[in-house]
């Protein structure tokens, strides 16, 4: 086996050393019932490099990758251009094979990387502190209620009904434990008015924006509302790019933001790995979630970084901790990082104008289609369409003409009447106007 | 006049009048390394004996400091806020964590003395 | 002779061994690196877009203001930064990296390969179900081999992380003790446990109830069964435990939980010790965690991603968390629904959006198909091996307070053998890197004292365990002669000294800010 490096020489001059017989005897404490013989195992057997490949490539070529056909689903994943610098760095084997940085004098570069991560982070989200990151944009913000509810000690947390409806059964999931977990109705296109469902128990609201319909939301009054009650406003953003072109959940006053960094610097990978930003105000940090990097200096005085205030975290605290994550998404967090280096203020900017103007032709061209309606007045680079007919049946039926339509709001909200007939769409800087044109044509054959 | 009496959780107290002033032991201060953060009681809360008052951490450990005795917080050091140092460079003098008014002076009476602290400690 | 003025030295001439200061700051090969945001500045993208204008109309009034603050960079500064970075981390691939617990093994590259086949890297996560038939092929495929070593009948994929799974776990017991009509609300937890045992635990809403260990570094399973009663939800139990070493009674153990009418977690961070050769589903467990970057040699990626399947047994299969996957006569189909759920199935919730961690589930399988049957047996008992050659290696010199019997694939020390040398455990691990090596896993478990967690992996040749031991022996006995120098202040070869992490903590700096800036507001 090509990555085993002992040979049966080496086993036995190892096994005279330690003074076995074989190997089974370095298994004398497993029952002898326990072990079981290989033929117990109904699996295929050792595997050159060659064999593998053709096998998972087989399945690999049953998929339809988004790059491979006008492609326009979003709803919480985005597919963006990656520069190739990004995933040649990411393999450097430096950063691709180490470990969680325990040892810094020999893990700065991942140590810096994080720091550079955490200020890149509370800049694009306009809030002091930011996080190492958590495993993706749902448990980021499901992290952020446990964290509301601790910091206000009361129980409610109340979800937008424009909020990502699996965030959202991420949240109830793990909120319920410990509070009570509330979702306004789904109003799509509509900001509901959240800020009057504020009361003096309730812990937090939790806002999307732009929403899962891709309606832009204005934070600062249910922000102003929730500091009203004592409350905390989290915002959720499921498409980082935004924040190149929208006012950040900071400046508009929340507390804690919850963010899916996917759109910038990693692929679409069917759901996962991503990485979700975690970023709060100052004055919380001691309650934050995850890892934190710091800076500090070495013995000789040069400027270094460390892993900081630890005691927050279940290897510490172990039962008091403030989460028991013991990760971070750290090669998705890098590249991310290297991603917006390069963009930088002003590719960052270009990218989400390019983003949104592409949106917007797009919208403008389907709402022009007999019966279609665009749904969401104001929007970054994803919008809903309100179909003449059931959005699941079309989409399937733009599929086998080749074109990926987006998303039926009924995929994620299969219960809401009124979404039956909506279609979210997203377009971003990797569609041409070709693909446009594709989708309209499809678009108006499937609806005659 | 006072008199100062410790726990076997390695808090001391000193008594004046009905007024005790709590903190941690050099013994504990030294075993926890450098203290890096502090966490207080806010004048007012009531604590039972032996409840969690307050929280210390150095770098590596986080611990509950545990009121020896039961009262009212009537103050809490916020110099230990900005420079938790002191906790290690004066543990059993600027750095304390918290006075309470006493509720039942007998409580303090039960506690170890100096001498009998110091026998625990080498008995650990 | 024609006469050439080009002659240079080419013999080296005499070393000095004494440190001279670079004007630079670099030295040779061990070069720095500012932060980006030092190294940036306005007009300068390491993308070319175009300029694109757009109107305000439909941004709701909410565009951005003021600038983000990112500074900009050109590519080939962008790449030289992450390069000069990376220099700066020690790596599996650069050498033996023996962290007890965490499975620094070999990370394939045919894995990250398929990763990034188009098919899987660049596949909507809600893309029509006919356009994602391949990866829920794959996904299935992977659900038989961890659903077959395991010996359990079911699987939960969508956990994305060790701690992830575990809380899975908890969630559907929790779920399973309701739907029984009963309260329970105690998890039995070894005090030799992760810190994401009880951290789970309570993340799950429950109480921790700590069982000590014996002076064998086994649980104490006379005092774990005290402990039992009619409010004891679970027990948490890794095993091979974090010693090091098989809990001998674990099915005895799990006779007596089930018998108290609770449930059996175990912790599978150190699956791969027993890989091939025992099925925890013969244990008598009832759920269990799978590292996929542990045992199924996903790249660590300096502390993650990573994925945490939890496989179920019988009684807590019906709770397993949305999505799960169903195969018709159409195919493959994921049900993300509660009104769509096949008979009998009572899914707890919902552990993150989507379905998992895929590019970690194609890189688990790719390690799979590979290795084999065979080859994932064999992996394991190289590693139980490896660990034991170097527990037999090295005990005469160190000190292991459980080394009289076998270990299963780490090996466990104390600082017994410092005792007097004035060298910690610390200054041991650090000492380490000087000599080429990561440190082993230190301080934990919490059982033994200074502890030093050696786990070599089955990816080491005889030659460089060799190696490893010789280096070992050396340190080890010059500590206990008093020979302070080598640790007193080591590392001395690393890009850094030793850091100060009370300064650190003390004063937190989380984040770059330009110095003309104020401090943000509170």
């Amino acid at each position: 086996m090509r990555y085993l490096p002992l040979t049966p020489d080496d086993r036995r001059a190892m096994l005279a050393k330690i003074g076995a017989p074989d190997i089974d005897a370095l298994f004398r404490d497993v029952p002898r019932e326990a072990v079981v013989p290989l033929s117990a195992f109904d699996l295929s057997e050792t595997k050159g490099e060659l064999e593998v490949e053709r096998a998972l490539s087989k399945l690999a070529a049953r998929n339809v990758a988004a790059g491979a056909v006008p492609s326009f689903c979003g709803a919480g994943a985005y597919k963006h251009h990656v520069p190739s610098a990004v995933d040649h760095l990411i393999q450097r084997s430096e950063f691709l094979t180490s470990y969680t940085p325990y040892q810094p004098e020999i893990a700065q570069g991942t140590l810096q990387v994080l720091f550079e991560f955490q200020t890149q982070v509370a800049l694009l989200t306009g809030m002091d502190v930011a996080n190492a990151s958590l495993y993706d944009g749902s448990t980021a913000t499901a992290e952020a209620v446990l964290m509301a509810q601790r910091l206000t000690r009361r129980p409610k947390a109340i979800l937008s009904g424009g909020l990502h409806p699996h965030y959202a059964e991420t949240v109830e999931t793990v909120a319920n434990l410990s509070g009570v977990v509330t979702r306004t109705p789904v109003t799509p296109g509509i900001a509901e008015d959240i800020a009057a469902l504020i009361d003096n128990e309730t812990a937090c609201v939790v806002v999307q924006s732009p929403d899962v319909f891709g309606l832009i939301r204005n934070l600062r009054p249910i922000a102003e509302a929730a500091h009203a009650k004592g409350a905390l406003l989290i915002a959720v953003v499921t498409e980082a790019v935004s924040l190149g072109l929208l006012e950040s959940p900071g400046a508009q006053g929340a507390d804690i933001v919850a963010c899916e960094g996917q759109s910038i610097g990693n692929g679409l990978n069917f759901g996962g790995p991503y990485v979700g930003l975690f970023a709060a105000r100052e004055k919380f940090l001691r309650q934050m979630p995850g890892r934190l990097c710091g800076e500090t200096a070495d013995a000789a005085g040069k400027r270094g970084y460390v892993l900081t205030l630890s005691t927050r975290e279940q290897h510490i605290r172990r039962e008091k901790a403030t989460s028991n994550i013991c990760t971070n998404s750290g090669l998705c967090a890098l590249a991310f990082t290297i991603h917006l280096s390069l963009l930088g203020e002003e590719g960052l900017a270009r990218l989400a104008r390019i983003n949104h103007a592409k949106a917007s032709a797009l919208a403008d061209r389907l709402s022009r289609i007999a019966g279609v309606e665009l749904v969401t007045p104001v929007f970054f680079n994803e919008f809903t369409l309100k179909l003449p007919k059931r959005a699941a049946p079309v989409v399937d039926a733009l599929a086998a003409k080749g074109v990926l339509g987006g998303v039926p709001a009924s995929r994620l909200m299969p219960h809401e009447a009124k979404a039956e007939n909506l279609l979210i769409v997203a377009a971003t800087e990797t569609n041409t106007d070709d693909d446009f044109a594709a989708f309209e044509a499809a678009l108006k054959e499937v609806l005659a | 006049m006072s008199e100062v009496r410790f726990t076997d959780q390695h808090e001391w107290v000193r008594l004046e009048g009905d007024e005790a002033t709590v903190g941690i032991t050099r013994h504990a201060a030294e075993q926890l390394g450098d203290v890096v953060f502090v966490e207080l009681p806010q004048a007012g809360r009531k604590v039972g004996a032996g409840g969690e008052a307050a929280v210390v951490e150095s770098v590596k450990a986080a611990s509950e400091v545990y009121a020896p005795v039961g009262g009212e917080v009537t103050a809490s050091n916020s110099a230990l806020e900005a420079e938790p140092a002191k906790v290690n460079e004066d543990p059993e003098g600027a750095g304390w964590f918290f006075k309470l008014k006493l509720s039942d002076k007998t409580e303090f009476a039960k506690l170890m003395d100096a001498a009998a602290y110091q026998e625990f400690v080498k008995g650990l | 002779m024609s006469m050439n003025t080009q002659g240079r030295p080419s013999q080296p001439g005499t070393a000095q061994d004494n440190e001279l200061p670079t004007i630079s700051g670099d030295r040779g090969l061990d070069l720095e690196a500012r932060l980006i945001f030092e190294i940036g500045r306005s007009g300068v993208t390491g993308v070319d877009f175009p300029d694109v204008k757009v109107a305000d109309t439909r941004l709701g009034g909410l565009r951005r203001k003021g600038a983000v603050g990112l500074p900009g960079l050109s590519e080939p500064e962008v790449i030289r930064h992450y390069v000069r970075l990376s220099r700066q981390n020690y790596a599996i691939d650069a050498g033996l990296y023996p962290l007890g617990s965490c499975t620094m093994k070999h990370n394939p590259r045919l894995n990250e390969k398929m990763a990034r086949l188009p098919g899987f890297g660049d596949l909507h996560p809600l893309a029509p179900r006919a356009a994602t038939q391949g990866a829920l092929m794959l996904i299935s495929e992977l659900m038989t081999w961890l659903t077959t070593l395991t010996g359990m009948p079911a699987v939960a994929m969508s956990p994305k992380a060790g701690a992830h799974g575990e809380l899975c776990g908890l969630l559907a017991i929790r779920a399973a003790v309701e739907a029984r009509g009963e309260k329970r609300n105690r998890i039995l937890v070894p005090e030799s446990a992760h810190g994401t045992n009880p951290a789970t635990a309570a993340f799950a809403g429950f109480t921790v109830d700590e069982v000590p260990a014996k002076p064998d570094g086994r649980v104490d399973a006379a005092a774990l069964k005290a402990k039992l009663g009619p409010d004891v939800a679970a027990i948490m139990l890794t095993n091979p435990n974090t010693c090091g070493l098989f809990e001998g009674e674990i099915v005895e153990i799990a006779k007596a939980v089930h018998a108290a009418g609770a449930y059996f977690y175990c912790d599978g961070a150190n699956f791969n010790a027993i890989a091939g050769r025992v099925r925890p589903g013969d244990l008598g467990i009832d759920a269990m965690h799978i590292n996929l970057h542990k045992t199924f040699s996903t790249p660590h990626g300096g502390g993650g991603p990573g994925a945490g399947p939890v496989v179920l047994s019988e009684r807590l299969a019906a709770y397993a968390p949305l999505p799960l996957l169903v195969a018709d006569a159409a195919g493959f189909r994921l049900i993300e629904d509660r009104d769509e759920l096949p008979e009998g199935a009572k899914p707890f919730g919902r552990m993150c959006a989507f379905h998992g961690q895929m590019g970690m589930f194609v890189r688990a399988l790719s390690y799979m198909l590979s290795h084999g049957r065979d080859g994932v047996r064999q992996a394991s008992e190289d590693a139980v091996l490896s660990a034991n050659y170097i527990l037999a290696s090295l005990k005469d010199v160190m000190s292991a307070p459980f080394g009289d019997g076998p270990c299963m694939h780490e090996a466990l020390f104390d600082d017994t053998f410092l005792e007097g040398s004035g060298v910690t455990t610390l200054d041991f691990a650090k000492a380490m890197i000087d000599e080429g090596y990561h440190p082993m896993t230190m301080y934990f478990p919490l059982v033994v004292h200074g502890a030093m967690l050696i786990e070599p992996t089955e990816s080491e040749s005889k030659e460089s365990l060799d190696r490893f031991i010789t280096v070992l022996r050396g340190l080890a006995l010059e500590a206990k002669a008093g020979k302070r120098e080598r640790f007193d202040g080591a590392p001395r070869y690393a890009p850094r000294r030793r850091l100060d992490e009370t300064a650190a903590a003390r004063k937190p700096v989380l984040r770059w800010k330009p110095d003309a800036l104020p401090q943000a507001a509170e």
